[in-house]
């Protein structure tokens, strides 16, 4: 039996704060297969990051992860002590961040960081680890690796860094790549290039990638399946084209609906009204009822669960028959 | 690179000329020299010969030009009380100072930089929550203070260690050093704990501070989502660029230690240039009093420079500014 390189099962992650305990992260569930590109989208503060940072382990304290499981092809790995969950880090699960401007450190050449990061999780000598650091930077598209091996992460452009972020967090083969809005700092015009670096990467070493991303345009183009997050929750799951094209959930349509086209004659951006609810004031049931225009009374109280839709998961009581009856 | 060292030293030499213009002026606003030399009932004929033979009559800019040129090949007069070349006494006085400032700013660094990272790593321990308040002791207690406690403490009381002096010194070539005898080692201990106490507590707070600083970095937080190890980590990343201003402060600081061993100085009678300028000030001795100045200038001075240089080899990042010529 083959297990999905990563399964997330029911995952909580709270942060205590001196007033109240803050659910950042609640119930959420998903697979990721090997080869497959999830999306993560949703609005700042929807909890996208702070899974991927669950997953790898790296919440900051006070912030726990408080239930559910993490699997990483059938080893759960959520209750590891911190020393093994350490040698899961950059030898299993890559990560790359937003920001490749910070994301290295200033006073050692990037051949070093790699070099270091190689010999921390593969048994190879420093000559042997160089020459490696050396393939992952011609293979991440750097020109002239043999000499910009050895320069200083400030003589690199914003789009060369992250492609050395990227070759770091790939030099131990991982099963699985979480890229935190890896494009985000990027201009336009490299952007697409990481992304087609990230997919051809994923294709080329069957490597699972978790795209966290706010970027819909991004995510339609490297996704095979997208999750929408709400406030620590899964709205919808599903294909990236059925959900785009076809989306269930009502926030999910209004995230959508909101993509400006250029085909499109009306002169006024779409917006979902209102904003997502703070941590602290998430409305009891369902947490889009109140900027929801289909809501009715069984979404102020009751939180809804996944309910398969075809090929599309939707946590709605619009799709659940009991309420359609209810409603009708 | 080198244009920006060369900037440097200029802008140094440019400092050195200011200071000296300060302790010029120094002989010509603390009073008559004339009078400082003479007795009472010197007749005024005399007083206008030593008048004429110091030089004192010719215009203040060509007085000015001499001491500055004398100055420079450190000729810096005859003290007033000693009746020696005030050269000389500055050149037996200052390996005294230079070794005690020297230990002190060693342990001061040493001890710093390891209570500082300890405080930083454990920071939520018992103990770093200790050694923080000693900290704010240490670094609110006057010097003076702390040296009368100490000999109070360990020569009064215990009897372990002597109150006062350097010790025995052993001599090699014009520079003696206390650090080659037991009773060298024994008196220097102290002194130097009273002088790096409060360098010691700056430290440790500047590297705890910039340590927490540095954890909280993207870069900290990629090298843990890398999986490095702790160790690699912490002493590794994020000690090296706490390290950075660090440097800088500790160096400046160099400078204070030698400008605040005055005190330390008095308070063990170490026979120091310190000592040596608190006696001056006690009998009016301005020649000891502006050389001094000029001396523990041009140590600042130089400082500074190294710290400059230091800091372009350290950081690559400025280094490579320096070399576009920015």
């Amino acid at each position: 039996m083959t297990h999905p390189v990563l399964s997330v099962r029911n995952l909580r992650v709270e942060f205590p704060t001196r007033r109240e305990l803050l659910h950042a992260i609640d119930g959420v569930s998903f697979d990721i297969a090997r080869g497959e590109v999830l999306g993560v989208v949703g609005e700042s503060g929807a909890g996208k990051s702070v899974t991927g940072l669950a997953v790898i382990g790296l919440i900051d304290p006070p912030g726990r992860i408080s239930g559910g499981e993490i699997w990483l092809s059938g080893m759960r790995i959520d209750n590891l002590p911190p020393e093994e969950l350490r040698r899961v880090r950059g030898k299993r699960i890559g990560m790359i961040f937003q920001d490749p401007l910070t994301s290295l450190n200033p006073l050692y050449r990037i051949g070093d960081q790699l070099v270091e990061t190689i010999r921390t999780h593969l048994p190879l000598s420093p000559a042997a680890a160089r020459k490696r650091a050396i393939d992952l930077l011609a293979e991440v598209g750097i020109p002239g690796p043999e000499k910009r091996i050895d320069a200083y992460p400030h003589e690199f452009s914003g789009g060369m860094r992250q492609r050395v972020v990227i070759a770091l967090a790939i030099c131990a083969e991982p099963e699985l790549i979480i890229a935190d809005e890896p494009t985000t700092a990027l201009d336009v015009s490299v952007q697409a290039q990481i992304i087609a670096l990230i997919k051809r990467l994923g294709r080329d070493h069957g490597t699972a990638v978790m795209l966290v991303t706010h970027d819909m345009g991004v995510i339609a183009e490297t996704s095979d399946r997208v999750a929408v997050m709400y406030s620590g929750r899964i709205a919808e799951i599903g294909p990236v084209r059925d959900v785009v094209q076809h989306p269930l959930h009502p926030y999910a349509k209004g995230l959508m609906g909101a993509i400006p086209t250029l085909a499109s004659e009306s002169t006024r951006l779409v917006q979902i009204p209102g904003s997502m609810p703070r941590l602290s004031a998430i409305p009891p049931g369902c947490a889009f009822n109140p900027r929801c225009d289909f809501a009715f009374e069984r979404c102020r109280v009751e939180r809804p669960e996944l309910i398969r839709q075809g090929t599309q998961d939707v946590a709605c009581h619009l799709y659940d028959r009991d309420s359609k009856e209810h409603a009708a | 690179m080198l244009a920006f060292t060369l900037r440097r030293a200029l802008q140094a030499v440019g400092v050195m000329i200011a200071v000296g213009i300060i302790s010029f002026v120094m002989f010509r606003f603390a009073g008559d020299p004339v009078n400082q030399l003479v007795s009472i009932d010197t007749s005024a004929a005399q007083r206008a010969e030593i008048r004429k033979s110091l030089g004192l009559d010719d215009p203040v800019l060509v007085q000015f030009a001499r001491y500055f040129a004398d100055a420079a090949q450190f000729k810096f007069g005859v003290s007033y009380q000693f009746r020696q070349p005030v050269a000389q006494l500055l050149k037996e006085r200052m390996p005294a100072t230079l070794e005690l400032a020297s230990v002190a700013t060693v342990l001061a660094m040493t001890f710093g930089i390891m209570i500082g990272v300890y405080t930083a790593l454990r920071r939520n321990s018992w103990l770093a929550g200790v050694l923080q308040a000693i900290s704010l002791i240490g670094i609110s207690l006057p010097t003076f203070l702390i040296g009368i406690l100490l000999i109070y403490l360990f020569a009064v009381v215990l009897g372990w260690l002597p109150s006062f002096g350097r010790g025995d010194v052993v001599r090699i070539g014009w520079w003696t050093t206390g650090l080659l005898t037991v009773s060298g080692l024994k008196a220097l201990i102290m002194p130097s704990i009273t002088l790096g106490l409060f360098q010691m507590t700056l430290i440790m707070r500047l590297v705890r501070a910039e340590m927490l600083e540095v954890l909280r970095t993207d870069y900290i937080r990629f090298a843990r989502a890398r999986g490095l190890t702790t160790r690699a980590i912490h002493f590794g990343h994020a000690l090296k660029n706490t390290l950075v201003p660090v440097i800088t402060v500790a160096g400046l600081q160099f400078g204070s230690v030698i400008a605040f061993a005055i005190i330390t100085e008095t308070v063990f009678q170490w026979p120091g240039m310190g000592l040596l300028f608190v006696q001056a000030v006690q009998s009016v001795d301005i020649p000891i009093m502006a050389a001094y100045l000029l001396v523990v200038s041009l140590i600042f001075v130089t400082i500074n420079l190294v710290v400059d240089i230091l800091y372009t080899i350290v950081d690559p990042r400025l280094h490579h500014t320096i070399s576009r010529g920015a």
